[in-house]
């Protein structure tokens, strides 16, 4: 396998904070267009890491690089290529479907024409047509949601990242997130997402799960139900989790 | 920085402004209230002194005295009694300030007058005794005019330049507008920053490519704004409250104005970075504000303060602001007069937007 086709590649990323050590030492690689599910319990490191890829925080050591850029040296030009989607859903609460929408396609450096075709394809996309001018603090949870996900990926990223983008909604919109999450990958995104539910750890192609810190566990979802011998990724988590020591 | 990116943020904020409707009551309403009431609630100037007199003499000139006195504008005679303890008992009950004593056969000895002040409020019970004094000195030139026993003398013409009728209002209102940039230009923009923090929002921009300078100025801009828009209803309700026009140019005013608030969003921000939460953002920002506030010569002059309280005021941007208000207000100075003023507020917006722009980490 070589370098061109990965979207993530990190050796070694380390974060302490003091004399806590969020991430130790974990490696991974993801390829382009894979839908990459980060999982681990709370207090595992998963945030953390993730924050390290999208050049949000430094990492203390090792090397890692996402698009072809180096996660320390080149963090401003990774931003170009990446979109993010916090467990937050963070929009401006107070603006409209569209302001949100059109401010995050000016951020990205479209002009006016790039920024209405984006508009325009994101509400078709996420069937929000008529919803254009009502403040984000207006709408359902599971709106909000969707709209979170059209702003990270307005501009087209290479790679999205989905930080437990489904907290706090209900199954159907969970399963109806999925879609989009399909839909994206299918169009060639590359997708890493964080999730504590365990039944959408069997929609995505790999896993990891962090303990503590490490990556206890990588593989598809299949080969890892296979190696502990469990029908469900449920019960792979419980098994490789047990000994987690942090608590939440 | 790419000016289209902080057109659409800019874009941003005023949409947001929009939508919270505390933000521009805040904004109009709070300098309207501070320059309609406090100027008439917030004054030294010292006018109904209460004066109680002891008179012993009961004479003639003891009575004009007390009459004069009376009819002076400053002082009003509270009671006329016969013992000094009764006169005390008035100080200490609060109806009068000053206790004057005319000792027995004064028309005709002319001896010595004793005068008391209540010094609990310093200011008044000095200036208190100040007019009791003049205005019986006043009276009693006369009367020995009167009486042959002294020659008119060349009577000393006092004018007061600047602020002809010492109106401490003509003070206290180009104060007025420098504590509303100070407040309006220095809170708002930390707390809309420090919000962004708490919701999250912040994160979501600083994943994106938008360079800090560019987020940063997209927070100070529109508080230069709104700080030309404080001086703006200063300057009108100045004019046509209080009939206070300044004798200066209103461009040497606005350019004083934008560079306080450079100064001042530029603080907020720098400290907003700096702060994990809302409460702690206002916590600092009061204390600086509070220093800028009793240091910055607004309500007392700089003139007046210790010697190394003085060398401090440098460091105090509203100082110069100050200066510039009153120079400009009551005295029609120009911009080229007040160079030294101009250029250390400059400076000292220089200082607090490098800062703001440099302790603004899009990563930690």
């Amino acid at each position: 396998m070589t370098n061109d086709n990965l979207a993530i590649s990190v050796r070694d990323l380390t974060k302490k904070f003091g004399s806590f050590t969020a991430v130790d030492h974990i490696s991974f690689d993801v390829r382009k267009g894979e839908i990459y599910g980060f999982l681990g319990a709370n207090g595992a490191g998963k945030t953390t890491a993730m924050r390290m890829l999208c050049g949000l925080s430094y990492p203390t050591s090792g090397t890692g690089s996402v698009a072809g850029f180096d996660i320390t040296s080149e963090g401003e030009t990774i931003k170009r290529h990446i979109g993010y989607m916090s467990q937050k859903f963070s929009l401006y609460g107070t603006l409209t479907v569209a302001q949100n929408l059109r401010l995050f396609a000016t951020i990205y450096g479209m002009d006016n024409v790039a920024v209405k075709a984006s508009m325009a394809r994101a509400m078709h996309r996420f069937d929000m047509d008529g919803m254009a001018d009502k403040p984000v603090n207006d709408i359902p949870v599971g709106w909000r949601q969707k709209l979170a996900f059209a702003a990270a990926t307005i501009h087209n990223p290479e790679i999205v990242f989905l930080d437990e983008p489904t907290g706090g909604v209900d199954p159907v919109t969970r399963r109806k997130f999925w879609e989009f999450i399909y839909e994206a990958s299918s169009e060639g995104m590359t997708v890493f997402v964080t999730t504590h539910y365990l039944d959408e750890a069997e929609y995505c192609n790999r896993v990891s799960i962090m303990v503590d810190g490490h990556i206890a566990a990588l593989d598809t979802p299949d080969a890892l139900k296979k190696k502990y011998h469990v029908p469900t990724m449920d019960e792979v988590f419980r098994i490789v989790a047990k000994d987690a020591k942090r608590a939440e | 920085m790419n000016l289209r990116v902080l057109g659409a943020l800019l874009r941003k904020e005023v949409n947001m402004m929009k939508r919270n409707p505390l933000i521009p009551r805040i904004i109009l309403g709070l300098p309207f209230v501070v320059l309609l009431v406090i100027p008439l609630v917030a004054s030294f100037d010292v006018k109904d002194v209460g004066v109680t007199v002891v008179d012993n003499d009961r004479s003639q000139l003891s009575r004009r005295i007390i009459a004069d006195m009376d009819a002076t504008a400053e002082l009003h005679v509270a009671s006329v009694s016969s013992s000094f303890a009764e006169s005390m008992e008035m100080i200490e009950e609060g109806e009068a300030d000053v206790v004057l004593s005319i000792p027995p056969h004064f028309s005709r000895d002319l001896s010595e007058l004793d005068v008391e002040a209540n010094g609990v409020n310093a200011i008044k019970g000095t200036l208190g005794m100040q007019y009791v004094v003049a205005s019986i000195s006043n009276t009693l030139t006369r009367w020995r005019v009167e009486n042959g026993l002294m020659i008119p003398d060349n009577v000393t013409s006092v004018v007061d330049r600047y602020n002809p009728t010492l109106s401490y209002r003509n003070y206290m209102i180009p104060a007025l507008m420098v504590f509303l940039i100070i407040m309006i230009c220095g809170f708002l923009p930390a707390l809309n920053l420090v919000s962004e923090k708490e919701s999250g929002t912040i994160e979501a921009m600083n994943v994106t490519p938008v360079s800090r300078i560019t987020f940063v100025l997209s927070k100070l801009i529109p508080f230069w704004i709104v700080g030309l828009v404080v001086v703006t209803i200063g300057i009108l309700v100045g004019r046509v409250v209080y009939g206070l026009v300044p004798l200066g140019s209103p461009g040497a005013i606005y350019l004083a104005a934008v560079l306080l608030s450079l100064v001042m969003s530029g603080l907020g921000v720098a400290i907003a970075n700096k702060s994990a939460t809302m409460l702690q953002s206002i916590f600092v920002l009061f204390a600086v504000i509070m220093i800028f506030q009793l240091m910055g010569g607004l309500f007392t002059p700089v003139g007046s303060m210790p010697q190394w309280a003085q060398y401090v005021t440098y460091a105090i941007p509203p100082r110069y602001f100050n200066e510039i208000m009153r120079a400009v207000y009551l005295k029609g100075a120009t911009i080229s007069e007040l160079r030294m003023q101009y250029l250390c507020l400059t400076f000292f917006a220089f200082v607090a937007l490098a800062t703001a722009a440099l302790t603004y980490r899009k990563r930690a």
